[in-house]
C-alpha cells in the first residue's frame, strides 16, 4: 500500500527552483530587504544562544524529544485526544488538505460565522485554509501583522517566521492604503511609513475583527499528549485575542506536533523563542487545555492533520525533518534562502526545512529541484535547535529523485561517462592529457575565458587550464 | 609512518602542483609517501547529485586502493568528509584513517611550524567542509601564523559558502553567481595578495570569480604557501 503524500503545499505556478532563482536574484531591493533583514535575526539568534551553557544539552534534548514523539506517534496522539476530549474539546482527524478545510467550514458554518479570526499558522498556509473558506461564503482575517501585510498585498508568505520578509515599510504603507478598506477598517488618511504608524494602523484595523468575530482559527506550536494542552506562541497579542475573545476556536495541527509531557516544554520554550526571533523569551505564550466554563471560548475543535506526514515518517532518514518547531533559523543562516527569498522554493515551507520537508509532504516527483537547492554547505544543521541534519536528509532526497527520474537525461549519461572513466586510470589519464591539451587551445594566460557546453561555469567565471602534466603522471616521472 | 596520498580527481587534472607541494612538505616532515597509481575519484560528486551506486563503486574502489597503509592523508576537506562521513551511509566500511591535509600536520604529526617562509599578506577563507563538516577549527590558522613572514589579514563574513558546491555552481549557476559576488568582494575588502583556503574546488571558484573581475589576487592551497621557502 501506498501512504498518500500531502495536498496543498507546493504552488504549482512556481517554476523550477533554479529559474524561480534566477527570476528573484533580479530583483534588487529583494536581496537588499533579505540581506539585512536575515543579517539582523543572525546576530540576535548568536547573542542568545551562546550565553547559555546548556545550549547544546537544550538541543539534544529536543531532538531526542521528538525522536520518541516520531517513534510513538500512534500512542501520543491517542492519548492527546483522550485528554483533549475529557478537557471538553472536540478531536477531528484529517488525511489531508481537502479534509482539513472541509471539516473547519462545516464547524463554522454550524456555529453561524461568515468571518473568522485567524492566528498565524503555518499549516492554514499550507492547507491554503483562506481559499478554500472563501469558495463557501466565509471571510478569514489574518491578524498577524506580517500575515496581514501579506494577504491585503494578494502576496504569499516567503519565510516561516516573518512572512512579509521581501517588503519594505513603504511597500507596507501603499498595501494598506490601497486595500484595508476591502476588510474593514481604512488605512488613516496621510499614513506614512513610519513603523510606529503602520502598527497604529493595523491595530486599529484588527480591533474591529478581534471585537466582532465568533470564530478563531489557529495552528499550535505544541500540543502535550498527557494534559491535552495547547500551546501557541507568539509575539504581537494577536494570538491572545484570537484564542481568548470569540465564543468558538478551532484549531489545526500537523499530527508531529504532539509532545509527551507537559515538562516537555520546559526544553522546547527554550529552544524555539531563542532560534526563531533571537529572544530569550516570546512576550506571549497562551496555554488551554480544553473548554473552561465561563472563560474564553466555549466550543473547541482540535483539527489534526496528516497531509504526507504518515508517508515521510516512513522514511527512517527522511522523517527527522518532521521535528522541525518552525523555528526558521535554518532560513536565516542559509545563503541560498538569504540570495533569492522564499517565493522560489514555490512552497509554504521555503529554505533549507522546506528543501526537505516539502519533497517528502508532496512526493519528490513533484519538487524534483528543491533536494538540489543547496550547497551543502552545513550552516542549518548548526543552526537547527533539534539538530535536523538538514544536508543528510537533501543528499538522500537527491538519491531518490535521480531513482524517480524514468527517462535518460543528459546528467545520468555524464555522471555514467564519468563513473565509467573513474574505473579506468589509465584511461582517465589519457582524458586528462587529451582535456590539457585541448584546454591550451582555448586558454589565454592558462585561463579559460568562455568554453562551449560549460557555460553555466564560465558565464561568470574563469576556469584554470588543465595542467600538464597531471599529478599522475608528475608521479610517475619522479619516481 | 606510510602515508597513502588521495590527490582527489579535481587536484589531479587541474592543480597538480598542490600535489606536489604536499609530496615535498609530507617528505620534509619524514613520512613515507605513497601514491596509489590506480586511484581516480572518491565518489563524491556521484553521491552529492544523486547516484549513490556508482559512488558505491568509487568508494570500494578507494578501500582497495589505500588498504595496508597507515593513513590516508589529502588535500581536500570535502573528499576527506566523503571518504570518512559518507562512506559509512553506502554501507562501505573503509578503515584505514582519512586525515585532511591540516589536521593530518598538527594532530598526527603534532607540527604547527613547518619552516615555511611566505612573505605575503594572506587572508585565509574556511571552506563550509572544512569548518562545519571536518570541524578543522583554528588548525590551518595556527599553521599559517607559524609561516615566516606570512601576514595575515582577516576575511570579513569568512564563514559564508563561497557558492560553489561542486554540481550546485552549474545547476543553481545564477544563485552560485551572487554568492560568489559577495564573497569577491570580501576579499576585496580584506586587500590581500593571496586568498588561502584548504580546498581548491572552493578556490577553482573563488579564483575563477576573481580573475574574472580582473583582480590581481592570487588564490592558493594551504599546502602550496606551507611548501614555499
Amino acid at each position: 500500500m501506498t501512504i498518500p503524500t500531502g495536498r496543498g503545499v507546493v504552488w504549482l505556478d512556481t517554476p523550477p527552483f533554479p529559474e524561480a532563482a534566477r527570476r528573484a536574484l533580479a530583483d534588487d531591493q529583494l536581496r537588499a530587504n533579505l540581506r539585512q533583514a536575515t543579517t539582523t535575526i543572525r546576530d540576535k539568534r548568536l547573542r542568545v544562544t551562546g550565553e547559555l551553557s546548556d545550549w547544546e544539552q537544550l538541543r539534544a534534548a529536543g531532538a531526542a524529544i521528538k525522536a520518541d514523539v516520531g517513534r510513538h506517534l500512534d500512542r501520543y496522539l491517542v492519548q492527546l485526544e483522550e485528554s483533549v476530549t475529557r478537557a471538553g474539546g472536540i478531536v477531528h482527524w484529517a488525511r489531508d488538505a481537502d479534509e482539513a478545510t472541509g471539516i473547519a467550514g462545516d464547524l463554522i458554518e454550524a456555529a453561524g460565522a461568515r468571518e473568522v479570526v485567524k492566528v498565524k499558522s503555518m499549516v492554514t498556509q499550507e492547507i491554503d485554509l483562506n481559499t478554500a473558506l472563501a469558495a463557501r461564503g466565509i471571510a478569514a482575517y489574518e491578524t498577524d501583522l506580517a500575515e496581514l501585510i501579506v494577504q491585503l498585498g494578494d502576496d504569499r508568505p516567503s519565510h516561516i517566521l516573518v512572512p512579509a520578509i521581501h517588503r519594505n515599510r513603504t511597500e507596507i504603507r501603499d498595501i494598506f492604503t490601497a486595500n484595508m478598506a476591502r476588510n474593514g477598517r481604512p488605512a488613516p488618511d496621510g499614513l506614512t511609513d513610519e513603523p510606529a504608524a503602520l502598527a497604529e494602523a493595523a491595530r486599529l484595523h484588527l480591533r474591529e475583527k478581534f471585537l466582532t468575530a465568533g470564530v478563531a482559527i489557529s495552528g499550535a506550536n505544541f500540543a502535550i499528549a498527557d494534559t491535552g494542552t495547547i500551546v501557541v506562541v507568539e509575539s504581537e497579542g494577536n494570538g491572545r485575542m484570537c484564542l481568548t475573545l470569540p465564543d468558538s476556536l478551532i484549531t489545526i495541527m500537523g499530527i508531529e506536533k504532539v509532545l509527551p509531557t507537559f515538562a516537555d516544554l520546559e526544553v522546547f520554550l527554550q529552544l524555539l523563542p531563542r532560534s526563531s526571533t533571537g529572544e530569550r523569551m516570546n512576550p506571549y505564550t497562551s496555554l488551554w487545555t480544553g473548554v473552561t466554563p465561563g472563560d474564553g471560548p466555549q466550543n473547541f475543535h482540535l483539527i489534526l492533520l496528516d497531509n504526507g506526514r504518515t508517508a515521510t515518517l516512513a522514511d527512517p532518514v527522511g522523517r527527522q525533518a518532521l521535528a522541525c518547531i518552525r523555528c526558521s533559523a535554518c532560513l536565516n543562516v542559509c545563503p541560498v534562502y538569504e540570495r533569492t527569498g522564499g517565493h522560489a522554493y514555490g512552497s509554504v515551507y521555503p529554505g533549507p526545512i522546506g528543501a526537505v520537508l516539502t519533497p517528502q509532504l508532496v512526493g519528490v516527483e513533484h519538487a524534483a529541484t528543491l533536494p538540489f537547492a543547496s550547497t551543502l554547505c552545513g550552516a542549518c544543521y548548526d543552526a537547527c535547535p533539534v539538530k535536523i541534519n538538514i544536508p543528510e536528509v537533501l543528499t538522500h532526497l537527491r538519491a531518490k529523485v535521480v531513482e524517480h527520474k524514468r527517462l535518460p537525461t543528459f546528467e545520468a549519461g555524464a555522471m555514467a561517462a564519468a563513473a565509467a572513466l573513474f574505473s579506468a586510470p589509465r584511461l582517465l589519464g589519457l582524458a586528462e592529457w587529451l582535456a590539457a591539451r585541448g584546454g591550451r587551445l582555448v586558454a589565454r594566460g592558462g585561463r579559460i575565458r568562455s568554453l562551449p557546453f560549460a557555460r553555466a561555469w564560465t558565464g561568470s567565471r574563469d576556469l584554470p587550464a588543465p595542467a600538464l602534466p597531471s599529478f599522475r603522471s608528475w608521479w610517475r616521472r619522479q619516481q | 609512518m606510510r602515508v597513502a596520498l588521495y590527490i582527489t580527481c579535481l587536484n589531479d587534472t587541474l592543480y597538480p602542483q598542490t600535489g606536489q607541494s604536499v609530496v615535498t612538505l609530507l617528505r620534509r616532515l619524514g613520512c613515507d609517501v605513497a601514491f596509489p597509481a590506480a586511484q581516480t575519484c572518491c565518489g563524491q560528486m556521484h553521491f552529492n547529485s544523486g547516484y549513490r551506486p556508482a559512488a558505491t563503486r568509487l568508494a570500494r574502489r578507494v578501500r582497495r586502493q589505500v588498504a595496508g597503509f597507515d593513513a590516508v592523508v589529502t588535500p581536500s576537506p570535502s573528499c576527506a568528509g566523503m571518504m570518512r562521513d559518507q562512506y559509512p551511509v553506502l554501507g562501505v566500511r573503509q578503515e584505514t584513517p582519512v586525515y585532511e591535509l591540516s589536521e593530518f600536520l598538527v594532530d598526527v604529526l603534532g607540527v604547527v611550524d613547518v619552516g615555511a617562509v611566505f612573505p605575503h599578506r594572506v587572508s585565509y577563507h574556511p571552506t563550509c567542509h572544512s569548518l562545519r563538516g571536518l570541524r578543522v577549527g583554528d588548525r590551518p590558522l595556527r599553521l599559517l601564523r607559524a609561516v615566516s613572514g606570512l601576514e595575515l589579514a582577516e576575511l570579513p563574513a569568512a564563514d559564508s559558502c563561497c557558492g560553489f558546491g561542486g554540481t550546485f555552481a552549474v545547476k543553481n549557476a545564477a544563485v552560485s553567481t551572487a554568492m560568489l559576488a559577495d564573497k569577491v568582494a570580501a576579499v576585496h575588502a580584506a586587500r590581500p595578495e593571496v586568498l588561502c583556503a584548504l580546498d581548491n574546488s572552493c578556490l577553482m571558484q573563488i579564483g575563477g570569480g576573481l580573475s574574472r573581475a580582473g583582480s590581481a589576487v592570487r588564490v592558493m592551497h594551504l599546502a602550496d604557501i606551507l611548501a614555499a621557502r
